[in-house]
């Protein structure tokens, strides 16, 4: 009896500590995402919305082919993105994990991070600087004679694939890195011994090993990329939107929160999707 | 002999164009903004701080900088009292479907902001809640709550609730284990899940932009910057976010991992 009570003490003190915590995610996340949800099921009448409940916004998003391309868009510049950042920033973290001198790895991933702490917007206004009609590109190679003309290199989609791999192949490079160095050496020396060459290490033995590295890494390039407003907004202008820049229309212009509300949705559906692909790689290990 | 000195050559070409790569934006921002004329494009015709004292001398912007730094540190603040009340009383106490609400609180972490700020959106106009910066704060601690609740929450080990244990034995009240036992223990990870958060909602756009009205934060204000197109002063601001971002960072990296080192 005493026991019981003592626990069911412990049990109401407890509940005081986490409580606080979930009222606040309950209030400013869940019900949010409800009422978003049930907006996506409204329509909009004029400067109303009148509480349909129906699916007409998500008929409409597969029928209208903007809205539609806007998807496509947003997932053919997220995968480039994805499988560019991992070629580039692989050999990179092995380069600092391998050829760089212990003492200097710290520093060097140092290095390599720094730029990730500039502001997000002031990051893709730094890439326009050097691709914008006037900015570095172009000026220097007129300058030099070589282009008479200056390129279009701002609001193309090369551009914002430019701008998201500057910043994924930083966080990739670390993510890979923390792989590469937990991996005990003896593995690859056993491999050699066992008469692998130094591709056959790497193909059976290196790669399998850092690809939870590689996995969580290319999933959180996923899901920020897929989500972002700035980099394509600002480097890659209006010629052909992503599904955010979409999105981020229907709230400006027309103010139709529910096709916001249904397209958002949308893109929420699609990142569960990535991760539920990824998942197996993306156990927490600690809890 | 000849094919490890290539590739020795080859990996640090590599590396050299790859920091070239990741260092070319920010090393065109900082040098531009000392442009002495009106375009922050080569060619480079000499150093002045006049863009700087414009910044300076800028109260928009000024005053948006003070917002910034309200809504991170004030957003910050919440966000790691909440995660460690939380880590606290999940890691030291046994309750019911404990997974599932360390699952819900960290969700949001998920969730691209974009779709947290659209649902906060729709929320407050739907209760009529008017726009301000409490608006941007409240959406600050949510997307920071799940990063300080996780950290705080890994860093909790066993050895530490065997000295909360002997605090309670000896008579300490729960808070006062809470306040004078685990928190200074637990106090680099709760500095590192401070910092990070002030940084993240230092820099964070989408959120503060669709949840603000009349006060900005900084990003916000250098969104309405951009419109000008490229612009010297636009250069001298970001390299100011940039000096206090890395300043942050120093501050992190002495403080907080010195001190876990040592220990």
């Amino acid at each position: 009896m005493a026991t019981a009570s003592l626990e069911t003490r412990e049990n109401r003190r407890a509940w005081g500590f986490v409580t606080p915590a979930l009222l606040w995610t309950v209030a400013f996340f869940v019900i949010p995402f409800i009422v978003m949800a049930a907006i996506s099921l409204a329509t909009r009448k004029g400067r109303e919305i009148v509480m349909a409940w129906n699916f007409d916004n998500y008929i409409e998003f597969f029928e209208k082919a903007h809205l539609l391309k806007g998807l496509f868009v947003s997932l053919e510049i997220t995968f480039t993105v994805t499988i560019i950042s991992v070629i580039l920033a692989y050999p990179l973290a092995w380069i600092i994990a391998e050829r760089v001198p212990q003492k200097w790895q710290r520093m060097a991933l140092i290095m390599a991070i720094l730029p990730f702490w500039t502001s997000y917007v002031v990051r893709s206004y730094s890439w326009l600087l050097v691709l914008a009609q006037n900015g570095v590109i172009n000026n220097t190679l007129v300058y030099l004679g070589v282009i008479s003309e200056p390129l279009e290199l701002a609001s193309t989609r090369s551009a914002t694939v430019i701008g998201f791999v500057h910043f994924f192949v930083m966080l990739l490079t670390l993510t890979i890195y923390a792989n590469l160095v937990q991996m005990p050496p003896n593995y690859r020396r056993a491999a050699a011994d066992l008469g692998a060459n130094g591709f056959q290490v790497f193909w059976h033995v290196v790669l399998p090993l850092t690809l939870p590295g590689i996995m969580v890494g290319a999933f959180l390039t996923f899901v920020l990329c897929i989500g972002d407003y700035i980099t394509p907004q600002i480097l890659g202008g209006n010629n052909e939107l992503a599904l955010p820049q979409v999105i981020m229309l229907q709230l400006g212009r027309r103010a139709d929160f529910p096709m916001a509300a249904t397209l958002s949705i949308i893109l929420m559906v699609v990142v569960t999707m990535a991760y539920i692909a990824c998942a197996r790689w993306l156990k927490m290990e600690r809890t | 002999m000849i094919s490890s000195r290539f590739s020795k050559l080859l990996s640090w070409s590599y590396l050299a164009a790859l920091y070239g790569f990741i260092f070319l934006p920010v090393a065109v921002l900082v040098l531009f903004s000392f442009q002495d004329g009106r375009l922050p494009v080569p060619p480079f015709n000499g150093a002045t701080l006049k863009w700087y004292g414009e910044v300076f001398a800028d109260s928009r912007l000024m005053s948006a900088l003070t917002n910034s730094l309200m809504v991170a540190i004030g957003s910050a603040t919440v966000a790691c009292v909440l995660g460690f009340c939380a880590a606290y009383g999940l890691a030291r106490f046994v309750l019911p479907a404990s997974r599932l609400q360390r699952g819900l609180l960290i969700a949001p972490m998920t969730v691209s902001y974009l779709i947290i700020a659209l649902g906060l959106l729709t929320t407050f106009n739907w209760l009529g809640v008017s726009l301000s910066l409490w608006t941007v704060g409240i959406g600050h601690v949510v997307i920071n709550l799940p990063l300080c609740f996780a950290i705080i929450y890994a860093s909790m080990g066993d050895h530490q609730k065997n000295i909360e244990r002997a605090a309670r034995d000896l008579g300490a009240a729960e808070w006062q284990v809470m306040t004078q036992v685990s928190a200074p223990m637990l106090m680099p990870s709760i500095l590192a899940a401070f910092f990070l958060s002030v940084t993240f909602s230092w820099d964070e756009f989408i959120i503060a932009f669709l949840l603000s009205r009349f006060d900005v934060t900084l990003p916000v204000e250098i969104w309405s910057m951009l419109r000008s197109g490229l612009n010297p002063k636009t250069n001298a601001v970001g390299s100011v976010v940039f000096l206090v971002s890395v300043a942050l960072l120093l501050i992190l990296e002495l403080i907080v991992f010195r001190r876990t080192a040592k220990k």
